[in-house]
């Protein structure tokens, strides 16, 4: 990698993150025939919040605080692990792709616990749901990634979205493209969006992460909002890269190409976000386990 | 000279306890700390050869005894020496811990059976590991089982104590009954009751099969192996705490170093031993946290993560087994030391999270995770211990769970990516199974740490406002810098880990392939992003105070402490999607009329293994037992006649086999 590359892969997930939220916001607002906040809007929002003071709740203890610091540092550690176009990414080592797991599985626990802290019912419950979808989500995620692993004989997420992603595709298209519909239903789960959870209504009983950080004031609050962001960056890319196997030559051309392509996606999300209803909560476990059976059939595929 | 030593370690322990009972009348004070000094002094020495043996390789002691036992023959090797470290570590820290949480000043008749159960229970143990002899083994064996079960019966005047106690002697009875199949059939196959590796082709293969089967039956019922599993619970919730600590830590252990060795004294593994171990694993591990998720009980809940943490366990043991048969050493090597590493990970945390909810019972009295919460604050050291356990039980970094499950990990991938045949489908089904399990570990501990320490008490009475002691402070600590030490600098135990994996798979390996200096990696940069962010907003905010206020309570006026998410609603969701395996019985409904009327609801789960399997064909036996009932009718002329019939039949068969 050369310098070039390190310093796109670093400075790419501080600064580029929070515009997807404001892409996914526009495209909403455009489907329903408005014009829509700025796209820079979510930027305005986080610099507001960082300046901002913090109301604290009296139940509350130093865990309340570690949630969206842990949170956040785990996000921008596991959007590391992912290649940022064909170049491979900053980190990696056979096995890496359970550290990009765990370590979100990290910011997941803090976020939990914090949520617990505050000794809010609400809170609890949406903690209680993101602790049920999430572990749901993960098997789908693993099937998803196993197809990769296989297909690619290799265990670090750099080497499997390398540059043999496009002979992977002829080998194993219909496991691929199972794994990719699998990636984009765990990529919604996960980063809450319509259908598992809706994150621009207030009503407290519908809602999942929202209601999880809705304690949360100013410069924590920020912190929230940016993993959140990171977040969506991490598993898109990752989506992405293995939907769009073209090799892109030069390191500029090559993220830009990725963060287009970033942005068609958080387009996409918009769109769903735009023609479906939440899904009832009963239901939010069929479709995961559906998605998990999809990656599933992907590896069966690969049989023989 | 190692084997010597632990051996002196394991009679220190074993004479602990009689010492300290001889020496009543010093008071019981002084009773208490001279075996806590006895129990240390030989925890130390076979922790001090155990750490020997892994440096040097260690040796074997041999020794000729009187018929019927021949050539004895006693041994420290690399293996031994990882499950002695572990059980001499947690020993003494629990032994230490039990001088403030179980002093015989306020237990006065059942504190010095429990010194003496402990200390042999432990030194049995240590012996099980050192024995290289069948009859050695059994005896070993039958010290631990029997004298642990006095322990978990200390508190023999509860009821629920004697029931648990009594389910947990008969599953020692019924493997102590396997272990002798299973060491009569390897003596009548081989020749001898040494228990040394044998050569390829010296038992048929159906022998070794039927030897495997015997070891997984009695080894894997005293691990806890799903669905063996059904005294566990029971049996640690019932013990007091420190008991809970020493059985889950390292007791049920004593069943994954016997399959181990068994299978490494077996020179040819069929395909199908390591997928049914892998099969067995994964069953556990998911159903384990399944019902772990589902309990109200803090010592239940931790009970049944131990069959989870076995089941992860035996995962990589069974990739291992697959592995070996197919010649896949590197994986194989992988696995295992993933599985072994687990093993000593898993004494660590959850040692670490048994002593911290024994400090939360002995605070609040209860085990209720509903009658629970806000203890964080009253015990802010025992609070961040338990944290830590927690953090390092889900396998989270920066600790030493998630080592240990990295490993495994990377062996099932290994297998994924780079094998053919059939085993990589198994290894394909393993790995989503692993993770579902990483997610409910994580819900589940997430509501146990929420639901003790976070929020507002639910209950008016739960604490009396002070942390634990230092004297039970102190072992908690130890245990958490084990875990820390492990999950920052895991290349530090990689050559044990290697010599311990060669003495299993009885040839030299190359260096482990795993990633440790990135594991270390991963695990120092998550502490330190997180804590330079930590450090960020707490400079903001002591440069700008935050005004304390109320929780929002959107809008209603008047919450109470009581409506906090319970426990039990924290794991309803998941209780649900596993509703078909768990059977969840629900009393009573929710109020949902217009104008809800005063109205009750309680959901309880209990273990199906327990409740449809084992009791009623328990309940069979015992009305078919009934019927014998007219053989026995006290008298001895006809007891002789029994005999005599018993002599004559055997003296016919021994004939007709001639």
């Amino acid at each position: 990698m050369s310098a070039m590359d390190v310093l796109a892969a670093l400075l790419v997930p501080v600064f580029f993150p929070p515009l997807l939220l404001g892409v996914i916001a526009r495209t909403k607002a455009l489907a329903a025939g408005r014009r829509g906040p700025p796209l820079l809007q979510p930027y305005f929002d986080l610099a507001r919040l960082f300046r901002k003071g913090m109301v604290l709740s009296r139940t509350t203890s130093w865990v309340f605080l570690a949630g969206p610091v842990v949170g956040a540092s785990t996000a921008l550690l596991a959007s590391l692990f992912v290649p940022l176009g064909a170049q491979g990414s900053l980190v990696s080592f056979p096995g890496d792709l359970i550290a990009f797991a765990y370590l979100l599985a990290l910011g997941r626990f803090f976020t939990i616990a914090a949520a617990l802290d505050t000794g809010s019912s609400f809170e609890g419950m949406g903690a209680s749901r993101e602790a049920a979808f999430s572990c749901l989500a993960e098997p789908a995620a693993f099937f998803a990634l196993l197809v990769l692993v296989k297909l690619s004989g290799s265990t670090s997420l750099g080497a499997m979205l390398g540059p043999d992603l496009p002979q992977h595709w002829l080998h194993g298209g219909p496991s691929l493209a199972l794994a990719v519909v699998a990636l984009f239903i765990v990529l919604l789960a996960e980063n809450s969006r319509i259908p598992f959870d809706d994150p621009a209504t207030h009503l407290e009983l519908t809602m999942i992460h929202e209601v999880m950080v809705l304690d949360h004031s100013g410069p924590a609050l920020a912190l929230v909002g940016f993993g959140a962001a990171l977040k969506l960056f991490a598993y898109g890319l990752l989506l992405v890269r293995l939907a769009t196997p073209f090799e892109v030559g030069g390191t500029v051309s090559g993220v830009g190409v990725a963060l287009l392509e970033l942005l068609a996606l958080a387009a996409l999300v918009g769109l769903v976000e735009s023609v479906m209803a939440r899904l009832h909560l009963l239901r939010v476990p069929s479709l995961l386990v559906g998605a998990a059976l999809l990656g599933a059939f992907g590896v069966m595929l690969l049989v023989g | 000279m190692t084997t010597l030593l632990a051996l002196c370690g394991a009679a220190a322990m074993a004479s602990s306890g009689p010492i300290a009972a001889a020496a009543r009348r010093v008071g019981p004070r002084r009773a208490d700390r001279l075996w806590v000094l006895l129990f240390v002094v030989g925890a130390s020495l076979a922790a001090f050869a155990a750490l020997l043996a892994l440096a040097s390789g260690g040796d074997e002691l041999r020794a000729h005894a009187p018929f019927p036992v021949g050539e004895v023959a006693l041994g420290l090797d690399a293996l031994s020496a990882l499950f002695l470290i572990a059980v001499a570590g947690l020993g003494a820290a629990c032994a230490c811990y039990g001088l403030a949480y179980y002093p015989a000043a306020l237990h006065p008749d059942s504190a010095g059976r429990l010194r003496t159960a402990f200390g042999l229970a432990s030194a049995g143990l240590a012996m099980v590991l050192l024995a290289r002899h069948s009859l050695v083994f059994i005896a070993a064996w039958e010290t631990m089982a029997v004298s642990s079960y006095f322990a978990v019966a200390a508190e023999d005047r509860d009821r629920e104590v004697r029931e648990a106690g009594f389910l947990y002697l008969v599953s020692t009875r019924v493997s102590s009954l396997c272990l002798i199949a299973l060491f009569a059939l390897h003596w009548a196959a081989s020749g001898s009751l040494l228990l040394v590796p044998l050569g390829a082709g010296q038992i048929a293969p159906q022998i070794q099969s039927a030897l495997f089967v015997l070891a997984l039956l009695g080894f894997g019922l005293k691990a806890g192996l799903v669905p063996l599993h059904v005294w566990l619970p029971p049996a640690h919730s019932a013990a007091p705490t420190h008991v809970s600590a020493l059985l889950s830590g390292v007791l049920i252990k004593s069943g994954i170093y016997g399959l181990v060795r068994i299978t490494s004294l077996l020179p040819e593994p069929s395909p199908w031993w390591g997928e049914m171990v892998l099969a067995l694993g994964v069953v556990s591990a998911v159903l384990g946290v399944a019902y772990a998720l589902a309990q109200h009980d803090l010592k239940r809940l931790l009970a049944y993560h131990s069959v989870e943490n076995i089941g992860i366990i035996a995962i990589g043991l069974g990739v291992a087994l697959i592995a070996r048969a197919s010649a896949g050493l590197d994986t194989a090597a992988l696995a295992l030391a993933g599985a072994l590493l687990h093993v000593v990970n898993h004494a660590l945390f959850k040692g670490l999270l048994f002593l911290a909810a024994g400090a939360v019972i002995q605070r609040a009295h209860t085990r209720s995770l509903d009658a629970l919460g806000g203890l964080g604050r009253s015990m802010p050291a025992t609070a961040l211990l338990f944290l830590l356990g927690a953090v390092a039980i889900v396998g989270l970094p920066p600790l030493n769970g998630f080592v240990s499950e990295l490993l495994i990990y990377s062996s099932l991938l290994r297998m994924v990516a780079s094998e053919d045949g059939a085993s990589w489908i198994s290894a394909a089904l393993a790995a989503p199974a692993l993770a579902l399990t990483g997610g409910l570990a994580l819900a589940c501990f997430a509501k146990a740490f929420g639901t003790v320490f976070l929020g507002a008490p639910r209950h008016q009475s739960v604490s009396d406002g002070s942390d634990a002691p230092a004297a039970m402070r102190a072992p908690m600590v130890a245990l958490a810098l084990g875990c820390a030490f492990i999950g920052l600098a895991p290349f530090a135990l990689a050559p044990a880990l290697r010599n311990a994996c060669e003495a299993v798979l009885g040839s030299a390996l190359a260096p482990l392939a795993a990633p440790w200096r990135a594991i270390s990696g991963v695990a120092l940069a998550s502490l330190a992003l997180s804590a330079a962010g930590g450090a960020w907003l707490w400079l903001r905010l002591s440069r700008r105070p935050a005004p304390r206020t109320v929780t929002w309570d959107c809008g209603y006026a008047a919450p109470t402490q009581r409506m906090q998410y319970s426990a039990a609603s924290f794991a309803q969701p998941l209780v649900r999607v596993f509703s078909s395996a768990l059977l969840p019985r629900e009393y009573g409904s929710a109020g949902v009329a217009p104008f809800p009327q005063r109205s009750a609801f309680h959901s309880e789960v209990v273990d199906a293994a327990l409740d449809r399997i084992v009791l009623p064909s328990a309940h069979a036996v015992v009305r078919l037992a009934a019927r014998l009932r007219v053989l026995q009718q006290g008298s001895v002329q006809q007891y002789l006649v029994y005999v005599w019939i018993a002599v004559i039949a055997l003296l016919a068969v021994g004939g007709v086999g001639r």
